[in-house]
C-alpha cells in the first residue's frame, strides 16, 4: 500500500468519524467541531491528490476551503450564541421545535 | 521514512478525532481537535505541501479554533448535554458509520497504487505556489473575499436583530 492510498483511506476514515460525531453528539459546539473534522478530511484528500499528481490545483482548492471554513465558523458561532440566549441550553434536544 | 512519519501522524490524527467524539466537555474536545489539525499539518509537511501546512496552522488552528474556544468560554458550563453527551441515535449512528467506513475502505482498496514520486519541494513552496495561485486563481480569490464580507455582514445582522429584540 503506497502513501497516497493510505492517506485517501485516512481521509475517508476521518470523514466517517466526523459524520458519526454529528449524528451521536448532543452538544451543539461539539457537532460544529465534528463538521470541522469532515472539512479537514476533505482538505486532506485534496492535498493528497495534488501531491500525487504534482499539481497545484488541489492546494489552491484547500486554500478556498479554509476561506469557506472561516466564514462558516464565524456565522455558526453567532447562531449558536443566539440559540443559547433564546433557549438557554446547548443541548440539541431543546432546539427541536419542528415536531410532527 | 516518510511513510513511517505519515503513518505515525495518521494514527495520532485518528486518535484525536475519536477523542473529539468521546470527551464530555467541549473545551477538551476543542483541544483534541487542535491536536488533529496539527497532526494533519505534519502530514502535509511530509508530503511537501509546506504552504498548506502553514495555512492549516495559521488559519484553522490560529483563527477558527481560537474563535471556537472564545465561544466555549462565553457559554454556560452547567449544560444538560454534559451529563448525557450522546443522543438516542448512538447505536444506529455507530452502525451507519461502520457501514460507511467499510464502503470507503472497499473503494480505497480498489485504488491503483502508484510509485511515490520524489517530493518536489519547490512546487508547493511559497514562491512558486504564490505565482501559480495569483496567475490562475486570482479571480476565485477575489470572489472568496466577497464571500467573507457576506459572512461578516450576516453575522453582524443576526446579532443586531437579537439585540433589537431584547430591548
Amino acid at each position: 500500500m503506497d502513501r497516497y492510498v493510505l492517506l485517501v483511506g485516512l481521509s475517508g476514515l476521518l470523514f466517517s468519524v466526523g459524520l458519526l460525531g454529528i449524528v451521536i453528539r448532543r452538544n451543539l459546539l461539539v457537532v460544529m467541531m465534528c463538521l470541522e473534522i469532515m472539512l479537514n478530511a476533505v482538505v486532506l484528500s485534496f492535498v493528497t491528490f495534488a501531491s500525487q499528481n504534482q499539481n497545484v490545483s488541489g492546494a489552491a482548492m484547500s486554500f478556498f476551503i479554509y476561506v469557506a471554513a472561516s466564514c462558516e465558523i464565524a456565522l455558526a458561532m453567532a447562531i449558536v450564541v443566539l440559540l443559547v440566549k433564546r433557549r438557554g441550553s446547548l443541548d440539541l434536544s431543546v432546539h427541536q421545535v419542528l415536531k410532527g | 521514512m516518510i511513510e513511517i512519519l505519515i503513518g505515525f501522524f495518521g494514527v495520532l490524527a485518528v486518535l484525536c478525532a475519536v477523542l473529539v467524539l468521546v470527551l464530555r466537555q467541549p473545551m477538551r474536545s476543542s483541544l483534541a481537535l487542535v491536536g488533529l489539525m496539527i497532526n494533519l499539518a505534519a502530514i502535509y509537511a511530509c508530503l511537501g505541501a509546506h504552504v498548506v501546512a502553514v495555512f492549516q496552522v495559521l488559519i484553522y488552528v490560529g483563527a477558527v479554533m481560537v474563535f471556537m474556544v472564545y465561544t466555549i468560554m462565553l457559554l454556560d458550563e452547567r449544560d444538560k448535554s454534559y451529563q448525557q453527551p450522546f443522543s438516542k441515535l448512538l447505536i444506529p449512528g455507530l452502525v451507519a458509520a461502520a457501514l460507511c467506513t467499510a464502503a470507503l475502505g472497499c473503494l480505497v482498496a480498489g485504488m491503483e497504487t502508484t510509485t511515490a514520486r520524489a517530493i518536489d519541494a519547490g512546487l508547493f513552496g511559497f514562491n512558486r505556489f504564490s505565482k501559480v495561485f495569483m496567475q490562475n486563481y486570482w479571480f476565485h480569490f477575489e470572489l472568496a473575499t466577497v464571500l467573507l464580507l457576506v459572512g461578516i455582514l450576516a453575522a453582524w445582522t443576526a446579532l443586531k436583530e437579537a439585540r433589537d429584540e431584547q430591548g
